[in-house]
């Protein structure tokens, strides 16, 4: 007797490529290797045959050879003798930098946002929608050049620093704002100040050791050592006892104005300062509608249950409430870094010279070699983005609610 | 006892007290204000340091708009009105309206067509947006590219005609191979289309004349008519290839899975600027020697591709969220894969896709102006380049940022509220 189920006798047909499910799914996938071959070879020889009407080739040698133009800020040894490649590195470091500013005033700014945003106070809560809406609803480019605008037309000039009558004056005498950027004291290491650093180190390791310490009572004896305090004194009183013992070691370097500038101390340039605050209160604006989401998803539920417990405030915010709000807020948080990051390429409508500057923008304006340094740029791209999605599945993978 | 039930109880009260009215810190105006503004000492400092901002800004701003001049020639002469009152020039917006609108090399006897097609794009999205709208206004979305097209490009008539026929043509063919598989039918469908395409010029060439309008090269566009082109027609085409990402991305076949996997994750993880130098510079050594792309379609052309994959992305979580027994159900009544897809899965992954959609529409749209970094004349390339740079209006920032801010924010929120709309009405309780 024979079933519906059982397969068809009889031979293999040529209909059967493309009627039976047993063997379509083969034909389908032929067909798209094929098609993707076949785009490949025709992308492919088009390239080759363009660039031998225009007499060129594919070659990374332009990496080696002197890039000849300056780059104005940078973290690393860099003259205008230095190779495109140390062009790029500079323009990478340049990224990364605004990059990690960017994430951390976003996540400060976005979570007194969000939590504002929930507060009872009518007013406060409308302004922080307001700041919201309008951050969120404008593109960043526009709020970029918005923001350097601003900062060229309305902070002072250097000269305005000058002479008795001066229209400006610097804050605390250290703190300089002006259009042309922001100048900090800079902290200059004397001889001995390794020790200072060391024993900085070692007062971080010893509140961490501490705070191991005070749970283990918890959680072993029951018993409650307080950790504020003692943490506080770790931090603060061994540095400071150090610093006096070796002398003083660590001093600053203060921004003073010399002729038409400032001279000495951090200097900051508008360029930076612009791109990295744009880019802090634009994603600050997406980051508090995380926060919030986040806290709105627990239920109040959790911190009744926990106040039924005995707890404290602090402590329902600490063990009940964050934790299962953190779960919630850090993926798309940190998909926000991301976004930090590829925006930072913006910087190129500013000026200031970060990968795309660099190595997008001069490098192949002047080496003509566009395939090349485009494709390095997207691939410094992609692996950031890569590295960034691994950690964040690494951590999505530890805070997952287990099921049991 | 007994004396407590003859005697009159002396503290009980007989007669209703009159009612009063409630503490004035307990109920009205004056309750809201300290329940919701003053209410302990941190909300009211809060409270106070809000009430400065909003003053700051009030303050600042008022008179810049009260004073604010509207027309004059050049930020000079607005100057010299002023005489050094605080005051904004707007006349700067007056002035170059047309060229934030439309670009500076559009011919402004022509400026009515993208009028035209700008009012015409409402009544066309309004029954896609809208579900309660007749069904047979549709009509006016399916005929809309054409005749935007025709609009805003210009030429004759009979190319948008021919082009809307070889679809019909396909068709046509598509449904009548449909029952063997769909397959055939969709590979029909393209094939005729093509083929009907590629003939199409021996009868668009005599007939260039017919209903013609002037031709408006690509290069001359502009503004924000730009802006508007490059985010609806890169949004109408990503949708559909973002579809056909999400299920390669979720299909069976290794192969297909693969490609779609790599395509997705390798544009999300690169910046959109850099694939705006591929357009800019390097997609030229990959189109046919001696082939002229124009700037603006190898633009649309990345920019779809770029939201073609966030949308896929949104459209994959849409189709994880369905119960797997959508799938087997639909199997099970003997519907085959591109059936079931089609009147099973897809309508109701996308309806929960939609929100998802809708925020990378938006964030398409804004990222529109980027293409100002490759030098193309868009709202913010027109005020960084022809604007700012001109000698008239050297120095004017705050309006013309203003204008942009203004351009962008009502259309963006509008679409967000839409958004938020829709998900309210399409809320069935359960998934």
């Amino acid at each position: 007797m024979t079933t519906l189920s059982d397969p068809p006798k009889g031979g293999f047909r040529v209909s059967m490529l493309i009627n039976d499910t047993r063997y379509r799914s083969y034909t389908f996938q032929f067909i798209a290797l094929i098609a993707l071959i076949a785009a490949f070879a025709y992308l492919g020889s088009n390239l080759i045959a363009n660039l031998k009407a225009a007499g060129l080739n594919i070659s990374y040698r332009f990496l080696g050879e002197p890039a000849g133009y300056d780059i104005n800020q940078r973290l690393i040894e860099y003259t205008s003798q230095s190779t495109h490649m140390r062009a790029a590195v500079v323009g990478m470091l340049n990224t990364l930098l605004v990059a990690v500013v960017a994430c951390f005033f976003a996540t400060v700014i976005g979570v007194i946002v969000g939590v504002l945003r929930l507060s009872n106070n009518w007013l406060v809560n409308k302004l922080m929608g307001v700041y919201v809406e309008i951050f969120r609803n404008v593109p960043v480019l526009i709020w970029i050049l918005i923001i350097m605008a601003v900062f060229v037309a309305v902070l002072p000039q250097p000269r305005e620093f000058r002479g008795d009558d001066a229209t400006a004056s610097m804050v605390f005498g250290s703190f300089a704002f002006t259009g042309r950027g922001f100048y900090f004291p800079k902290p200059v290491f004397g001889p001995g100040s390794l020790f200072v650093v060391l024993t900085f180190a070692a007062s971080l390791v010893g509140i961490w050791g501490y705070r191991r310490y005070a749970k283990q009572q918890l959680f072993d004896h029951g018993r409650m050592v307080s950790t504020l305090w003692p943490s506080i004194g770790l931090f603060f009183v061994p540095v400071i006892a150090m610093f006096f013992i070796m002398g003083q070691p660590i001093t600053l370097d203060y921004p003073a104005l010399k002729g038409f500038n400032f001279q000495g101390g951090i200097y900051a340039r508008n360029s930076f300062i612009a791109l990295t605050f744009a880019l802090s209160i634009y994603t600050a604006a997406f980051i508090a509608e995380n926060v919030r989401a986040g806290i709105l998803a627990i239920s109040t539920g959790q911190t009744e249950a926990a106040a039924s417990l005995g707890l404290r405030p602090g402590r329902i915010m600490n063990l009940v409430i964050l934790p299962q709000a953190l779960r919630v807020i850090i993926p798309p948080l940190i998909s926000q870094y991301l976004n930090i990051t590829k925006n930072s390429s913006l910087a190129i409508a500013v000026g200031y010279m970060d990968v795309t500057g660099t190595l997008g923008g001069i490098t192949l304006n002047q080496t003509g070699r566009a395939i090349e340094t485009v494709l390095l740029l997207m691939a410094f791209y992609l692996v950031i983005s890569l590295s960034i999605s691994a950690v964040m599945n690494v951590y999505n993978n530890s805070v997952k609610l287990k099921e049991r | 006892m007994s004396k407590t039930n003859t005697k009159p109880i002396a503290f009980v009260r007989d007669a209703m007290l009159a009612e009063q009215t409630p503490p004035v810190l307990a109920s009205g105006p004056l309750a809201w204000v300290k329940r919701n503004l003053f209410d302990g000492v941190f909300n009211s400092i809060l409270t106070l340091v809000a009430i400065y901002f909003v003053y700051l800004i009030v303050s600042g701003a008022f008179p810049w708009f009260y004073n604010g001049v509207w027309s004059t020639n050049s930020l000079a002469e607005c100057r010299e009105i002023l005489q050094g009152k605080t005051g904004g020039c707007f006349s700067v917006l007056t002035e170059r309206w047309p060229q934030l609108l439309f670009g500076f090399k559009y011919p402004s006897e022509e400026y009515w067509r993208p009028t035209v097609a700008f009012f015409a794009l409402f009544f066309a999205a309004a029954p896609v947006l809208f579900n309660k709208l007749p069904r047979k206004m549709l009509i006016i979305t399916a005929i809309f590219p054409l005749v935007a097209f025709w609009l805003i490009w210009g030429g004759s008539l009979i190319v948008p005609v021919m082009v809307a026929l070889g679809l019909i043509v396909g068709y046509v063919v598509f449904t009548k191979l449909e029952y063997q598989s769909f397959a055939m039918g969709l590979i029909g469908g393209i094939l005729a289309t093509v083929i009907f395409w590629s003939f199409m010029g021996y009868v668009t060439e005599p007939l260039s004349d017919v209903l013609a309008l002037e031709p408006v090269p690509s290069r001359d566009m502009g503004g924000f008519m730009l802006n508007f082109i490059l985010g609806v027609v890169c949004v109408s085409l990503s949708l559909p290839l973002g579809i056909m990402l999400a299920l390669g991305r979720q299909s069976d076949m290794l192969i297909i899975k693969w490609i779609c996997v790599v395509f997705i994750e390798f544009i999300r993880g690169v910046p959109l600027i850099t694939l705006l130098f591929v357009a800019n510079v390097v997609l030229g050594y990959f189109l046919p020697p001696g082939s002229n792309f124009d700037l603006i379609l190898r633009v649309i052309i990345m920019i779809t591709m770029f939201s073609a994959a966030y949308i896929a992305e949104v459209v994959r979580g849409g189709l994880a969220a369905l119960p797997k027994g959508q799938a087997e159900a639909a199997g099970s009544l003997g519907l085959d894969y591109a059936q079931s897809m089609r009147l099973i899965i897809l309508p109701q992954a996308l309806k929960i896709s939609i929100p998802g959609i809708v925020n990378v529409a938006v964030g398409l749209f804004k990222d529109t102006v980027l293409v100002s970094v490759i030098s193309m004349f868009d709202l913010v390339g027109m005020i960084r380049g022809p604007i700012l740079a001109s000698t008239e209006w050297n120095g004017v920032y705050w309006e013309l940022w203003l204008a942009a801010v203004l351009f962008f924010f009502p259309i963006c929120y509008g679409i967000s509220q839409y958004s938020q709309w829709l998900e309210r009405q399409l809320a069935t309780g359960h998934r």
